[in-house]
């Protein structure tokens, strides 16, 4: 009877082993396919970004004669300065063009002329002047920064039927004209990293919104790294265990769930209203953001410190370390890589946040590089939200642009965190 | 709790000689609750100078809660609570006056699990009179750290790299360190807790043979799970059922011929 019980028993096994593996090639497929999705997502975002970025970082530029006539700048000595910066530079860039195409005589296709190069030219050349006073009344060939419809033109539909951006035919025939001369060419657009914002899309440049995110984040990191750590070792190794720390606990895990729009209008009524710190600068920003990331760093230095093995705590209580010993010696060097990774997270998390920002003044159209963390500032993230709103064509490759710029900080800073927790444990 | 109520929960009565003439070490009425819930029953019991006591009993006996009140590491779980007198030189170690730091540094202690810090190995060692501010020159530290490595059997072993982490050590090896760092800050009392229970046989037998050359100079009292282990190094023994403090007497006497019944089931195997 045994033997029958025994096969029958075998059956079963063997029918159930193979439901088993079944059930686990299942789930394994699922487990790729939300990998690959996921996967998916990531490349068509990237694609999509970069295809409609790179193309801020080529700007056109367009190859003109200059004369520095002294007499339509209206200037006679060269060497002085503020004669120099009074000059009609405008006047200038136009009667150069007006030279150089002297077949257009209406007043509609001379302006459609004009707008064949970047409206602030003029500043571009007065700034050459005066590093170069020998200029005036010499001609040069120089290349010029073309405007923005004329470079979206040139990048995305010369000799096409194709009309991108506000241009006209009569600008059309002279790229098509210039192109064939060879005087139009791409460049690498360094204005984009040495200008701050602007109203042109050729003169645009993410330095600013990059000095300002960068001022926020020291900010954010002087005041959440220290005040984060010290709070997750009084509350993991100090506070006694009560209700108090109880609604604490609770408290902070709410913090880290709170919508952070809510922390820009707690950064609005304290800091700007009743503390009075101005608007728009860094240093709000840094408090605002320092409030928000606060939360995540407690959090993971909590995990941080509860991860070190009670037996190294006994171990030094054993060997008679006090309190603070124990944490300083022992606790801490083991829990600090969890806690940096948290702090970089957090740091992170900070520099991609525009919600608050918006409601203290950072989305403000700063035509300035800050310098300190009392100048008015934007940050990338509102940069890039500032220029989507933008109707201008040649804002939409900036922002992406600026997105691709952002992204690589991210992808830079969230790398450094693995490299770190990587190193650090791997050392004993 | 009132005193009737305490007499009768404390009804029974030690077998054996639990207390010595000038011990080290002496506790009385010794009680330990954790919460709610009591874990340890009157136990009134002396230590002696330059013994080894061994505690046995079944599991869950109260045996290494007893030893943890002995240098008040049950301090740092919130809700255990000693009462009773413990003293140590004739000083009562719960008193106010009493730094728990310095008790520490009086009565050290050797764990379950070889525990090492993950630092090197000159470190481990080094920590205590370190922090303790013992010396006040390298090559005095220097000094301590060869003298308790050699007192362990230790030195031979490591000498050539004492700046590697002593995580690297094998077992017997981390918990050999681990006596020698408690020993490095010359206590008087040495607990140990079950500090063969992680090892080999053969990182026992040396353990063992550390623990009886370590009795000449201090007095210890280690917490055994194994009867022979307890044969071997201790002069004295304590046998703990239920939390309460069943016998106590010459390891030989224990061993060989029992007062207690239940020393005896728990000695022969009927319990355990």
């Amino acid at each position: 009877m045994t033997t029958d019980v025994d096969k029958h028993n075998l059956e079963k096994r063997r029918a159930h082993i193979k439901k088993r593996y079944k059930a686990e090639r299942r789930f394994r497929s699922f487990g790729i396919a939300a990998v690959s999705f996921g996967l998916l997502c990531v490349v068509i975002l990237f694609t999509d970004i970069i295809g409609k970025g790179m193309g801020a970082f080529r700007q056109t530029y367009v190859q003109m004669e200059m004369t520095f006539d002294a007499n339509t700048l209206g200037i006679t000595d060269a060497n002085d300065q503020a004669q120099v910066k009074g000059a009609n530079f405008g006047g200038l860039v136009k009667k150069n063009l007006r030279d150089a195409y002297p077949q257009y005589k209406t007043r509609k296709d001379k302006k459609a002329l004009y707008g064949i190069v970047s409206s602030e030219i003029g500043l571009i050349l007065r700034d050459d002047l005066l590093a170069n006073p020998e200029k005036l009344g010499t001609t040069e060939t120089i290349w010029l920064l073309a405007d923005d419809d004329i470079d979206m033109h040139y990048k995305y539909a010369l000799g096409t039927d194709k009309q991108v951006g506000r241009i006209s035919e009569l600008q059309k025939n002279i790229v098509d004209e210039l192109h064939a001369a060879g005087k139009v060419e791409k460049r690498f657009n360094r204005l984009f990293f040495t200008n701050a914002a602007s109203r042109e899309p050729e003169l645009a440049g993410i330095k600013g919104a990059l000095m300002g995110s960068f001022l926020t984040l020291i900010v954010t990191l002087i005041l959440s790294f220290p005040i984060g750590i010290a709070t997750a070792i009084y509350l993991e190794e100090f506070a006694p265990k009560n209700k108090i720390t109880d609604f604490i606990e609770v408290n902070i895990n709410n913090l880290a769930a709170v919508p952070s729009i809510i922390f820009g209008l707690l950064g609005l009524a304290i800091f700007i209203n009743f503390f009075g710190v101005p608007r728009s600068v860094p240093l709000v920003g840094g408090l605002v953001l320092a409030l928000m990331t606060l939360p995540t760093i407690i959090i993971s230095s909590r995990a941080a410190i509860k991860a070190v093995p009670p037996s190294i705590r006994e171990a030094a209580y054993g060997m008679g370390a006090s309190k603070m010993q124990t944490v300083t010696h022992h606790v801490l060097p083991l829990a600090m890589p969890g806690m940096l990774t948290g702090t970089i997270i957090g740091m992170a998390q900070a520099l991609g946040e525009t919600a608050p920002l918006l409601m203290i003044g950072m989305v403000a159209f700063i035509v300035d590089v800050p310098s300190s963390i009392t100048d008015s500032a934007t940050v990338l993230p509102v940069q890039i939200f500032l220029w989507a709103d933008s109707p201008e064509r040649a804002f939409i490759e900036r922002t992406s642009a600026a997105i691709m710029v952002l992204l690589a900080f991210l992808i830079v800073m969230n790398s450094f965190a693995v490299w770190l927790r990587k190193k650090l444990e791997r050392r004993w | 709790m009132n005193m009737s109520e305490h007499t009768q929960q404390n009804e029974h009565k030690t077998e054996g000689t639990p207390l010595l003439d000038d011990p080290r070490m002496s506790t009385r009425g010794v009680d330990v609750f954790y919460g709610d819930k009591q874990a340890i029953f009157n136990v009134d019991l002396d230590i002696g100078k330059n013994q080894v006591l061994a505690m046995i009993g079944p599991s869950g006996c109260g045996k290494s809660t007893f030893l943890r009140c002995l240098n008040r590491m049950n301090d740092t779980i919130d809700i255990c609570k000693v009462t009773g007198s413990i003293s140590l030189d004739g000083e009562d170690i719960y008193d106010r006056k009493i730094d728990v730091v310095e008790l520490r540094a009086r009565v050290g202690m050797v764990f379950q699990k070889p525990n090492p810090f993950p630092k090197s190995i000159y470190e481990n060692v080094a920590y205590g009179p370190r922090i303790h501010g013992l010396v006040d020159h390298k090559v005095d530290l220097d000094e301590i750290v060869e003298k308790s490595l050699v007192r362990c059997g230790l030195w031979k072993e490591v000498r050539d790299r004492l700046d590697q982490p002593a995580t690297g050590l094998s077992g017997g090896q981390q918990q050999r360190l681990c006596i020698a760092r408690a020993i490095a800050i010359n206590p008087e009392v040495v607990l140990m807790d079950e500090p063969c229970s992680a090892l080999d046989p053969i990182a026992t037998a040396t353990v063992e043979e550390l623990i009886s050359e370590l009795s000449e100079r201090f007095t210890i009292s280690i917490v055994t799970h194994s009867m022979q282990q307890a044969a071997r190094v201790s002069q004295r023994t304590a046998y703990f059922h239920l939390g309460k403090l069943i016998e106590v007497g010459d390891t030989d006497q224990i061993f060989t011929n029992p007062t207690h019944q239940l020393t005896e089931e728990y000695i022969t195997g009927r319990i355990g």
